[in-house]
C-alpha cells in the first residue's frame, strides 16, 4: 500500500478500504477464499452432520455512526439490521446473533438503554435473540462514543442459490427503493446543516424481503447484496470486478426520493455514492424480473423496487454505465474513500 | 421549462447557424466546478454537437488555490502543535512540498474536516486551549459564511479562532483570462450559485468589453442546456448580453450577502494556480476584524509559487487543454493517487473526468 498508516478513507468502503482487505488483512488472516470474490458472510459446513444439511452461514460488522440518534433510526437498530442484512443478502435465515459493546466514558447511560432497547425491538422484532454478548469501557476520546459489534449465525434459505459465478448475461439488476437516504440524513444531522430535510434514514431489515424473493423464485435469484458504504456504485464495481462483467443501468428506472436528490445536490454528492441501510440489491434471471419487483414492492420499504438495469458480457475491462436522464452516458466507479460535500 | 430533446434541437440549431457563417469551433466555459462535475456526471458533454466544446474555468475553489498556500497550510499542520485546522474535505489530499493535510493527519497532526465556517467557531469555542485555524478558500458562495462566522467569533469574544483566507472572487479571474490571447473563449456559462450573492449584472462590463456571451445557469440538466442554448442563441444573433435562465438569480443578486461580505473584507491582489497574481482578485480582512487573519496571529514561512512538476492543472482551469491531454491524466495521476488538485476535488475537471467518462483506456476516446 502507498500509505504509511490508516486514514480515514480506509474505512469509507472504497477502493482504499478494498487495498486495505487485499494487501493487509487477507494475507494474513485470508482462509482460502476467492479474494476477488469476498461476500456479506461466509457459508461453514459443520463437520458431523449429514450432506446437504447442517451448513452454518456467518458473519460480523461493527457499527460507528455519529451521531448515535439520527433522524429514522439509531446504532442499535442499525447494528442489528446490519447484520441481519448480511445474513439476508446471503441466502440465510437469522439463527442468533451476538453483541460486543465499547462504551466511552461519559457516555449517557440513559442514551445508551434506548439505542439498546431500539436494538432489542429490532431483534424481536426479526425472531432473532441475542445469546452472547460483552461489554468494554475506554477512555473518552472525543465526543463520548459507543460502537457495536454483532456477529450473526444463520442458515441457508431452503430454496437459495446464489453466487457471482451464476450471474449470465441478461440478467436483470434490481433495486428496493431510492438510494441516499441513511447516508444523507446521518450527515445532515451530523453537521447540523441549516437545510431543512425530511428526510429519514432507510434503516431496515431486509430479511423479509430476501427471504420471499428466494422462496417464490427460488435459482432465479442469483446474487443479492445490499448498498451500505460506497452506495450502489461500489457494489456494482464490486460486482463487475468479481465477475468480470459489465453492467448497465438506467437513471430514468431508479426510484428517487425527492428529498434525497436534493439534499445530495446541495451537497454535491453523487447519489449513487451515497450509504444506504434498508436497500437491496438483486440480480435475477431475465425472465423473473416483473416478478420479482411485484413481490419486492408488496413491502411498505420496497414500494418504489425496480428493474434498473442489466448485467452485460465478460470483457477485458468491464464497465458499469449508467444510461443518464439527458440521453448520455457516464462510468460508474468504485468510490475512493469517503464521498466529501463540496466548497461552492 | 423545455425538455431535454427540445433544447438539444435548440442548441443544435443555433450551433448549425454558426457553422454557416463560418465558426469552425465553439468554445465555452463553464467557470464553476458545480458545472464541470454535473456536465460530465449527466452524460451531456458527448451530446455537444460536433464543433461545440465545453471546457472547465478556474471555479474549482481548490484548484486555484496556489501551492504556496497549500504548503503553508500543511506547515502550520505539522509544526504547530497548539493548532487545529479546520478545512472542507477537499483540501486534504492536494499534495504538497512537504506532503498533504491528509498526510499530516495520519501522522498525528490536528486536522478536522467542517462542511461550513460557523463549525470551526464552534470547534474554537470547545476547545480553547487550541488555536483553530480555518481555511477559507471558495468563491462568493462560501465567503459570506466565513465572514458571518468572524463576526460570530468576534461577538462571542473567541480569541482563539482566526481564518487563513485564500477566498476569491470570480469575475476578476474571468477578466484575467479574456485577456490571454491564447485562450478561446466564446462565452461563459457563469456559475448559479456564486450569481446569486452576485447577481447577474455583475457579468454586464464583462459581456461588453470582450463582447461574449455570459449567461448564469442552474445545475440539473434541463437548466445547463438551457444555458448553453442561450449562449449559441447570442453568438448566432451577434448580441452577447449578460443574463440568467436560473430563476432563483435576480439582477442585483443578494444585498444582504454583499453588505456582510464588504463588512468583514475588503479586496486585494491574490495568487491563483497558473495565473498568478490578478489585481483584486482574492479578499482580505477589513482592519477591524484583523485580530482574525491567521497571517497576522501566526508567523509562517514565506512559501513560494510553483507548479507541480509535469501536472497540467493549470492549463486545464485556464481552458487551455482537457484533462485528457494531460500525459499524467489516469496513468501517473488518479484519484486514488492525485499528482494535482484537479484530480483532488471533487469540483475538479480531472476527477470529474476521471470518475465520470475514464474506460480504462479500453475506449480512450472522451
Amino acid at each position: 500500500m502507498k500509505e504509511k498508516e490508516i486514514r480515514l478513507a480506509h474505512g469509507g468502503g472504497g477502493q482504499l478500504t478494498n487495498e486495505l482487505i487485499h494487501q493487509v488483512i487477507l494475507p494474513a488472516l485470508g482462509g482460502g477464499q476467492d479474494p476477488k470474490r469476498l461476500s456479506d458472510s461466509a457459508t461453514v459446513a459443520w463437520p458431523d452432520q449429514p450432506a446437504g444439511g447442517g451448513k452454518v452461514v456467518f458473519t460480523t460488522d461493527s457499527f460507528v455512526v455519529w451521531p448515535l440518534e439520527f433522524p429514522g433510526a439509531d446504532i442499535g437498530k442499525l447494528a442489528v439490521c446490519g447484520t441481519l442484512n448480511d445474513l439476508a443478502v446471503s441466502g440465510a435465515h437469522p439463527a442468533a446473533m451476538s453483541m460486543a459493546l465499547v462504551l466511552e466514558e461519559g457516555l449517557s447511560i440513559e442514551l445508551l438503554a434506548r439505542v439498546l432497547a431500539s436494538a432489542g425491538k429490532e431483534a424481536l422484532q426479526a425472531g432473532v435473540r441475542i445469546l452472547t454478548g460483552d461489554t468494554k469501557v475506554v477512555e473518552r476520546r472525543g465526543e463520548p462514543g459507543l460502537v457495536i459489534n454483532t456477529t450473526g449465525l444463520g442458515y441457508p434459505m431452503p430454496r437459495a442459490k446464489l453466487g457471482f459465478d451464476r450471474l449470465e448475461e441478461g440478467d436483470r439488476v434490481l433495486l428496493s427503493g431510492p438510494l441516499g437516504q441513511h447516508g444523507l440524513a446521518v450527515m445532515i444531522r451530523r453537521k447540523g446543516l441549516s437545510i431543512a430535510s425530511t428526510l429519514q434514514s432507510d434503516c431496515a431489515n431486509l430479511q423479509p424481503l430476501a427471504a420471499e424473493l428466494v422462496s417464490k423464485l427460488g435459482p432465479a435469484v442469483k446474487w443479492m447484496r445490499d448498498p451500505t458504504r460506497g452506495g450502489l456504485a461500489a457494489t456494482l464495481a464490486e460486482l463487475s470486478d468479481a465477475t468480470g462483467r459489465s453492467i448497465e443501468i438506467a437513471q430514468q428506472a431508479m426510484p428517487v426520493d425527492p428529498a434525497a436528490l436534493s439534499a445530495a445536490e446541495f451537497l454535491g454528492l453523487d447519489l449513487l455514492s451515497v450509504a444506504n441501510e434498508g436497500k437491496l440489491v438483486a440480480v435475477v434471471k431475465a425472465e423473473a424480473s416483473a416478478q420479482a419487483v411485484k413481490i419486492l414492492r408488496q413491502f411498505p420499504i420496497a414500494r418504489q423496487a425496480a428493474d434498473i438495469g442489466q448485467i452485460g458480457p465478460v470483457g477485458e475491462l468491464p464497465l458499469v454505465e449508467m444510461l443518464t436522464r439527458a440521453g448520455g452516458r457516464r462510468i460508474v466507479q468504485m468510490p475512493y474513500g469517503e464521498e466529501l460535500p463540496r466548497i461552492c | 421549462m423545455k425538455t431535454i430533446p427540445e433544447l438539444r434541437q435548440e442548441i443544435d440549431r443555433q450551433v448549425d447557424l454558426l457553422v454557416r457563417a463560418g465558426r469552425q469551433r465553439i468554445q465555452l466555459m463553464e467557470v464553476c466546478g458545480t458545472h464541470t462535475v454535473a456536465l460530465a456526471r449527466g452524460g451531456l458533454l458527448d451530446l455537444m454537437p460536433k464543433p461545440l466544446r465545453l471546457v472547465s474555468g478556474p471555479g474549482c475553489p481548490v484548484c486555484v488555490t496556489d501551492q504556496s498556500y497549500m504548503d503553508q497550510a500543511v506547515w502550520l499542520a505539522q509544526n504547530r502543535p497548539d493548532v487545529t485546522i479546520a478545512t472542507y474535505g477537499d483540501m486534504l489530499r492536494v499534495p504538497g512540498r512537504s506532503g498533504s493535510l491528509e498526510e499530516a493527519r495520519a501522522a498525528g497532526a490536528q486536522v478536522q474536516v467542517v462542511y461550513a465556517a460557523h463549525e470551526a467557531v464552534e470547534m474554537a469555542r470547545q476547545n480553547t486551549k487550541r488555536q483553530v485555524v480555518f481555511l477559507a478558500v471558495g468563491f462568493e458562495t462560501t465567503t459570506p459564511a466565513t465572514a458571518l462566522a468572524i463576526e460570530q467569533a468576534r461577538r462571542l469574544n473567541v480569541t482563539n479562532f482566526s481564518v487563513f483566507t485564500a477566498h476569491k472572487l470570480v469575475l476578476p479571474a474571468m477578466r484575467a483570462l479574456l485577456s490571454q490571447p491564447d485562450i478561446q473563449i466564446d462565452g461563459f456559462l457563469c456559475p448559479g450559485h456564486v450569481s446569486v450573492i452576485l447577481g447577474y449584472k455583475a457579468y454586464e462590463d464583462l459581456a461588453r468589453d470582450f463582447h461574449r456571451p455570459c449567461v448564469v445557469a442552474g445545475f440539473d440538466e434541463e437548466q445547463i442546456l438551457a444555458g448553453v442554448a442561450e449562449i449559441c442563441r447570442q453568438l448566432a444573433t451577434g448580441q452577447p448580453q449578460a443574463c440568467s435562465v436560473y430563476s432563483p438569480v435576480s439582477a442585483q443578486g443578494n444585498t444582504v450577502a454583499q453588505k456582510i461580505l464588504a463588512d468583514v473584507f475588503h479586496p486585494a491582489d491574490a495568487p491563483w494556480r497558473a495565473l498568478g497574481v490578478i489585481p483584486g482578485s482574492g479578499l482580505e480582512l477589513n482592519e477591524a476584524y484583523a485580530d482574525f487573519d491567521t497571517r497576522r496571529r501566526i508567523e509562517m514561512p514565506p512559501c513560494e509559487s510553483y507548479e507541480l512538476p509535469g501536472c497540467r492543472c493549470g492549463e486545464v482551469i485556464c481552458g487551455r487543454c482537457l484533462p485528457t491531454d494531460c500525459p499524467l491524466f489516469a496513468k501517473a495521476c488518479t484519484p486514488r493517487s492525485p499528482v494535482g488538485p484537479c484530480m483532488v476535488s471533487s469540483e475538479g475537471s480531472c476527477a470529474a473526468y476521471y470518475k465520470y467518462r475514464w474506460r480504462g483506456g479500453k475506449a480512450a476516446k472522451l
